[in-house]
């Protein structure tokens, strides 16, 4: 396979999950909005924070209105973070490495384009954000079950989803970073509930309200949801599977090639260190410093695989 | 256009009843209500869009990616008159490629005094490299579009040999595809020659052609300008449908005296290249220095024998327009016998006698540049305005060689589905010839092209065109 290939098809699937996360974030938003009016403008304030935006939003708007953020995040296509933008983007890598793709991925995201071209051609009011989310996670399921039911498990398909996984390690870690402080102990002691609202939007932006549920019963506990979202292998967000997926199609690679490479090694080490931690030690070390350390990692890897895999020249 | 020309339909004849080749089909039209076969139209155009087959338009900012129209009524060739074409077309072929050879050698064609020396020595597609350089299995034009109208029953002519880097075989597959689906029960019922094939016969066709230094199994890419150009669907179908990978100039780099791409195991040598990348901008040390779209020094490599170029650099000296208009004695020349298809008659303007015969008769001549392309700085005589014509006048005059005059000729019309209902639009025919040591193959077929506009005869897509499935009939 071409450098370029490989390199287009981890940035397509880059950045067709960064396009759901983004879409989950709004939606955690909008709910928080509609539900805890007092909290509404702190909270979208700190969604733009999460997708690293805060400087671009701030040239472009004075305030967090949900207007703003919403038009920002969706369908503002003067910078390459909303959602509008990424897709184009995921479209015009797919098109560079349409000879990887099958029919069904490639007329997957093709149609999920000009879908969301349609959806997300006007501003949208809030009753009709509901849907135009809804269509966002409908399309990019879309591709990802064509990717699934029709992709060979070769290098193309290895690829794409450590491009999907680096991308959604570097959000899920990105979401607790920014509320890191509602986890800490000084603000809600060790098994006490956190602030209702808070958790929500965690738990939502991530889509795991249900999961944790299902594991951890109703009461939410800071500890036990950094523990989730960090360490807990069942759970399709957490920074630990995340990292296991990585770890599983760069072997594939390596066993593929038949040649090592310094990502794989690096990859293996960062595991092997992330295994033997508990969340107790995470606490320790600082919740906030964990995180981002582990963001600095997650593009450390990016680099590695980029030029052990050769993206570019 | 003229009242008194008249038209071949080639559904309709001269009136009196439909065509036999159209005999079958036109059963299964008289059943059909238009309405559905609008209806159906509609979903070939989404079918298009999801499927982005799409050309992207030069100059045109925001919708840069647009479909080229579909129309579903196909054209349909007999059998005895395909075969008859395919005969012409390989004899053309034959001789383009024979002509190269010996243009790039020892010129017998000028020494024997058949064309002039200067139609050569003055053009701008004669590349000196070339000179004493023989490629892999002697053959220059390995992938060639041959266009045809058509004005009678029995009448084809050859209005272009597209030498270089025809474009359009990904419409022709498509539009296939497209009537498979939208008009399944038409393929049980009528016996419609088969062209799926093409992209395995182009694989093994190019492979044949690898350079001695190659394995059994030779690598084979296909080389592209990028995802902006206009052809790019065309060259990422084409390599997704031979299974070949698709590179960019970036992609490549010459080492050991190979010319490689940069994969995600390193670089691996490439033994045949399709390059979808015209002659000036192939090799930055040979050609334009600018060019960011070719690789550095593999002219070097291909005159070493490190890789087989498809088509070879310098071919576009058969196929400009002046060189045309010496097509039959070139055909006759290489092969010994007269053309079995026949030129349109050509004016040379540069030549004082015919530019007085066309500067007369403007408004009954089609005016093309010599190097012109696309149906871009034409000029239609017939259905230019006065201003129109005097302001080609000008041009004419100014610099005659750039130019060559052709009667208007009687393009022959098939239905195409209109607004009201069937009407007819006239159209042209490029059928796609692959040559390979192995031999030729024309694919049953081509790419028809149709002039969706009312009376008009310009078929170009570039130019408001549109095409049509070809079917050619078994026997």
């Amino acid at each position: 396979m071409l450098g370029k290939t490989a390199g287009g098809l981890y940035w397509m699937f880059r950045y067709l999950e960064r396009t759901e996360n983004t879409a989950r974030l709004v939606d955690a938003g909008f709910r928080i909005a509609l539900t805890h009016s007092s909290v509404a403008a702190e909270e979208w304030k700190s969604i733009v924070s999460t997708t690293g935006e805060t400087a671009s939003f701030e040239e472009r708007h004075d305030s967090y209105t949900p207007a703003n953020v919403v038009d920002f995040l969706l369908r503002d296509t003067t910078h390459p973070y909303s959602v509008m933008s990424m897709i184009e983007a995921a479209r015009m890598n797919a098109r560079l490495v349409r000879t990887a793709l099958t029919r069904e991925v490639w007329e997957a995201t093709n149609e999920c384009c000009m879908t969301l071209r349609a959806a997300l051609a006007d501003q949208i009011a809030d009753r009709d954000l509901p849907r135009a989310l809804q269509t966002i996670r409908q399309q990019s399921a879309l591709v990802r079950g064509a990717l699934h039911g029709t992709m060979l498990r070769n290098d193309i398909f290895n690829f794409a989803r450590i491009g999907t996984f680096i991308e959604r390690a570097e959000s899920t870690a990105r979401i607790l970073d920014v509320k890191y402080y509602v986890l800490l102990p000084s603000v809600s002691h060790v098994g006490s509930s956190i602030d209702n609202v808070q958790w929500e939007t965690i738990l939502r932006s991530v889509s795991a309200a249900t999961a944790y549920r299902q594991v951890h019963g109703s009461e939410p506990r800071a500890r036990t949801i950094a523990d989730f979202l960090i360490f807990d292998q069942r759970m399709p967000r957490s920074l630990a599977f995340c990292r296991a997926r990585i770890a599983g199609n760069l072997a594939y690679i390596v066993a593929g090639y038949g040649e090592d490479a310094p990502s794989n090694a690096f990859t293996k080490e960062m595991n092997a260190r992330m295994d033997a931690l508990r969340i107790d030690d995470v606490f320790d070390y600082g919740l906030h410093e964990f995180l981002q350390d582990f963001i600095q990692e997650n593009n450390v890897l990016n680099a590695k695989i980029e030029e052990d895999y050769r993206f570019s020249e | 256009m003229n009242d008194e020309m008249r038209f071949f339909d080639e559904m309709n004849g001269d009136g009196s009843g439909r065509r036999a080749p159209y005999a079958e089909y036109g059963a299964w039209l008289d059943g059909e209500d238009t309405q559905r076969l609008q209806h159906v139209s509609k979903e070939a155009e989404a079918f298009f869009r999801r499927t982005g087959i799409t050309f992207n338009v030069y100059g045109e900012p925001g919708a840069t990616e647009r479909l080229i129209p579909f129309d579903v009524v196909p054209r349909i060739i007999a059998a005895r008159e395909w075969d008859t074409l395919v005969k012409g077309i390989e004899q053309r072929v034959r001789a383009l490629n024979a002509f190269l050879h010996d243009i790039y050698h020892r010129q017998e064609i000028i020494r024997a005094g058949r064309i002039p020396a200067r139609l050569i020595a003055e053009n701008e597609a004669y590349l000196p490299e070339m000179a004493g350089f023989t490629p892999p299995g002697g053959i220059y034009t390995h992938i060639v579009g041959v266009d045809l109208v058509r004005t009678g029953p029995d009448e084809f002519f050859v209005l272009e040999d597209n030498a270089r880097t025809p474009s359009g075989v990904s419409y022709m597959l498509e539009n296939r595809e497209t009537m498979l689906q939208l008009f399944p029960e038409l393929f049980s019922r009528i016996p419609v020659r088969r062209v799926q094939k093409y992209p395995a016969m182009l694989h093994r066709g190019l492979a044949a052609s690898a350079p001695a230094i190659a394995s059994d199994d030779p690598v084979v890419a296909i080389l592209t300008p990028g995802i902006h150009n206009s052809a790019y669907y065309e060259h990422s179908f084409l390599a997704d449908q031979m299974g070949v990978e698709l590179v960019e100039g970036h992609d490549l780099r010459v080492i050991d005296g190979r010319v490689a791409m940069r994969t995600t195991q390193g670089y691996k040598p490439i033994d045949v290249l399709y390059r979808r990348v015209d002659d000036d901008f192939l090799d930055p040390l040979t050609f334009n220095p600018k060019s960011m779209l070719g690789v550095p020094g593999i002219m070097d490599i291909y005159r070493a024998g490190g890789i087989t170029i498809t088509n070879a650099p310098g071919t576009g000296i058969a196929d400009d327009k002046a060189i045309y208009s010496y097509m039959p004695e070139i055909v006759e020349f290489y092969t010994g016998e007269p053309a079995k298809l026949k030129n349109v008659e050509t004016y040379r303007c540069g030549d004082p006698d015919s530019l007085a015969y066309v500067l007369e008769n403007l408004s009954e001549l089609v005016v093309k540049e010599v190097h012109g392309s696309g149906g871009y700085g034409m000029l239609v005589g017939p259905a230019a305005s006065k201003a129109e014509l005097e302001a080609f006048e000008a041009k004419l005059r100014a610099r005659p060689s750039n130019y060559i005059a052709q009667p208007t000729l009687a393009l022959s019309t098939v239905p195409i589905l209109a607004e009201q209902g069937l009407s007819s639009r006239h159209v042209d025919l490029r059928p796609y010839v692959i040559v390979s040591p192995q031999g030729i193959d024309v694919t049953p077929g081509g790419l028809t092209r149709v002039a969706l506009k009312e009376g008009s005869l310009v078929v170009n897509s570039s130019q408001g065109g549109g095409t049509k499935d070809t079917w050619v009939l078994e026997d």
